[in-house]
């Protein structure tokens, strides 16, 4: 609950910072405070010190799973405003609105977070999406980013006219909009019930670009400026994972059996999909997206299960795919030309930060003593509970063997090929300390993954 | 008075809904996907609105003072304002686009990128 108040004070008083000062690093200021700020807030109430006392009326209920996964992508919404906010800056004339966009989509987040009915369920999505969009189009003359936002809105709005179907649905047949109240009634499947978990299943398949609704992403991605495709990938994107979860767990957790299948097969296709298109991509921002939707086959892994692996597994994966991408994005946005040979030479150029994205990477591809490993062998461990879907399993481990030949690939080009210009960028040295902290975050993480999954408990 | 079953309202909507979907799929113009998208929100808002009078009959029968089936009604409040949010950025998007191509179809834009 603090989370959500401060956050969203946070986005207005972000809109008058750009009435009071034309400086546009006084504002970044600004919003480096208030991230911290919400993070501080969010801690305290996960140390039982809530700012507001008021009853609920069982629409939002904050357990510490939803308040470690809050911080986490506080954290990392933290990282990415440190690492990105000279990109943000040049981004547009006034990055207050931004930025207050940004805080909005914070407090949407903060909603899923507690979320105890599918009508905050609901008014949560859309409070993360609305902002979303125009982030997206936010480079105005820019066709590509003009395509991202209109492709972005209709997919979006589509997927949230199913989701309505979908709980118009379940309350018709359960009477009830609380997860306990359509629980109660899910325990007899009749086709009505059925039709509306499917739906639900669809529409948070489209918001986490799962495998047949993935269409949309790469162009997305691709089209959007990249500083903004960084927060889309990472921080919405997790937030949207936990609403999948939370919803999946809590609402259709007894009748686990019936839609356990259809789960298995969307993660399977996302896995293999994402991971082969990948392999064949030419540019790095393109590669990132495919990217992300192998790594969201990873996730629905999470989902399938939903045993406590699971939950351990899914707060690193959050953590771990988060880090790593953010730092990842945050050099691409720097970087004019998106091609993989862009990259020739790297880390001769710029050995800090070079080594910093090897660590992402690394962490990326799942690779020992990162966080990253862990994250995926938690997910494995999750699935392997279920002996007769060893299949899946085995989809898992062999499109994370694919997926280290592209990110090798990457590595290749930054440390084994020779510059082909002398480089013009300058990575400033706050930039370098703040990358190195986040390579050591990683590292951590992938040696001691057990000091953020004891904090649920 | 005879009183409309509940099938019916509910075959109407998901009517309704189909069309929109059907819309949203096969259209090509920007503005039109995007009032299939509103027919598909109203839909539901039918949908609501009904299932919110039945469980309300269903409840008024064992007890006079019940207020089941007064929260569908408010949900559909909140995807009135929400639709209207979102007409909003969406208009704002599509006028950004004919600015900058004199054109609202969606195939124009596939052409452009290759």
């Amino acid at each position: 609950m603090n989370a959500i108040i401060i956050s969203a004070l946070w986005g207005v008083l972000m809109m008058y910072t750009g009435f009071m000062t034309s400086a546009k690093r006084t504002v970044s200021l600004v919003a480096i405070i208030g991230v911290v700020l919400v993070f501080v807030a969010n801690w305290l109430e996960y140390l039982g010190l809530s700012f507001v006392n008021m009853d609920m009326m069982g629409m939002l209920q904050f357990n510490t799973f939803g308040l470690v996964f809050n911080g986490i992508i506080l954290f990392s919404t933290l990282i990415y405003f440190l690492l990105s906010s000279t990109e943000i800056e040049k981004s547009s004339h006034t990055p207050s609105d931004l930025y207050a966009l940004m805080f909005f989509v914070l407090s949407g987040i903060s909603v899923i977070a507690g979320f105890q009915s599918l009508l905050m369920l609901f008014i949560g999505i859309e409070i993360i999406s609305i902002p979303l969009y125009v982030l997206a189009g936010s480079d105005k003359s820019n066709l590509k980013s003009n395509e991202a936002a209109l492709k972005y809105f209709l997919m979006g709005a589509f997927s949230t006219g199913l989701m309505l179907m979908g709980i118009a649905l379940l309350y018709g047949s359960s009477g009830s909009f609380s997860l306990e109240g359509v629980a109660a009634g899910v325990g007899v499947l009749t086709p009505m019930r059925a039709s509306g978990m499917v739906l639900l299943l669809a529409s948070m398949s489209f918001k986490v670009s799962a495998a047949p609704f993935h269409f949309w992403t790469p162009d997305v991605y691709e089209g959007s400026p990249t500083v903004y495709t960084s927060f889309m990938a990472t921080v919405v994107k997790s937030a949207a994972f936990f609403a999948f979860l939370k919803l999946f767990e809590s609402a259709f957790g007894e009748v686990h059996g019936e839609w356990q299948m259809l789960v298995a097969v969307i993660a399977a296709l996302t896995l293999i999909i994402g991971n082969i298109t990948a392999v064949f991509q030419q540019s790095v921002k393109r590669m990132l997206s495919y990217s992300s939707i192998a790594q969201a086959g990873f996730m629905m892994l999470g989902v399938f299960a939903l045993n406590t692996y699971a939950k351990q597994g899914m707060i690193l994966y959050f953590a771990a795919y988060s880090l790593a991408t953010i730092a990842l994005f945050a050099v691409l946005a720097k970087l004019k030309d998106h091609s993989i040979e862009a990259l020739n030479g790297f880390a001769k150029q710029h050995p800090v930060v070079a080594f910093s994205v090897l660590i992402s990477l690394l962490s990326l591809a799942g690779i020992p003593l990162t966080a990253g490993f862990f994250a995926k062998y938690y997910m494995l461990l999750a699935v392997l509970k279920y002996a007769e879907l060893l299949w899946l399993a085995l989809v898992a481990i062999l499109s994370a063997a694919i997926s280290v030949y592209y990110y090798f690939r990457l590595i290749q080009a930054i440390y084994f090929r020779e510059p082909a210009a002398e480089s013009e960028l300058d990575f400033s040295g706050f930039f370098k300390v703040v990358m190195v902290f986040n390579a050591i975050l990683i590292l951590v993480l992938g040696i001691h993954p057990d000091w953020l999954i004891k904090l649920i408990y | 008075m005879p009183v409309i079953p509940v099938n019916y309202y509910i075959f109407f909507s998901v009517a309704l809904f189909s069309i929109g979907i059907v819309g949203v799929l096969t259209r090509r113009n920007a503005i039109i996907i995007f009032m299939c998208i509103e027919l598909m929100l109203n839909a539901v808002n039918i949908l609501l609105v009904a299932f919110s009078k039945m469980h309300h009959v269903n409840a008024y029968v064992l007890d006079r003072a019940t207020t089941v089936g007064t929260e569908a009604q408010l949900f559909v409040f909140f995807i009135m304002v929400v639709a209207a949010a979102e007409v909003t950025v969406g208009l704002a998007i599509i006028v950004m686009l004919f600015r900058n191509i004199h054109s609202v179809d969606i195939n124009f834009l596939n052409r452009l990128k290759h």
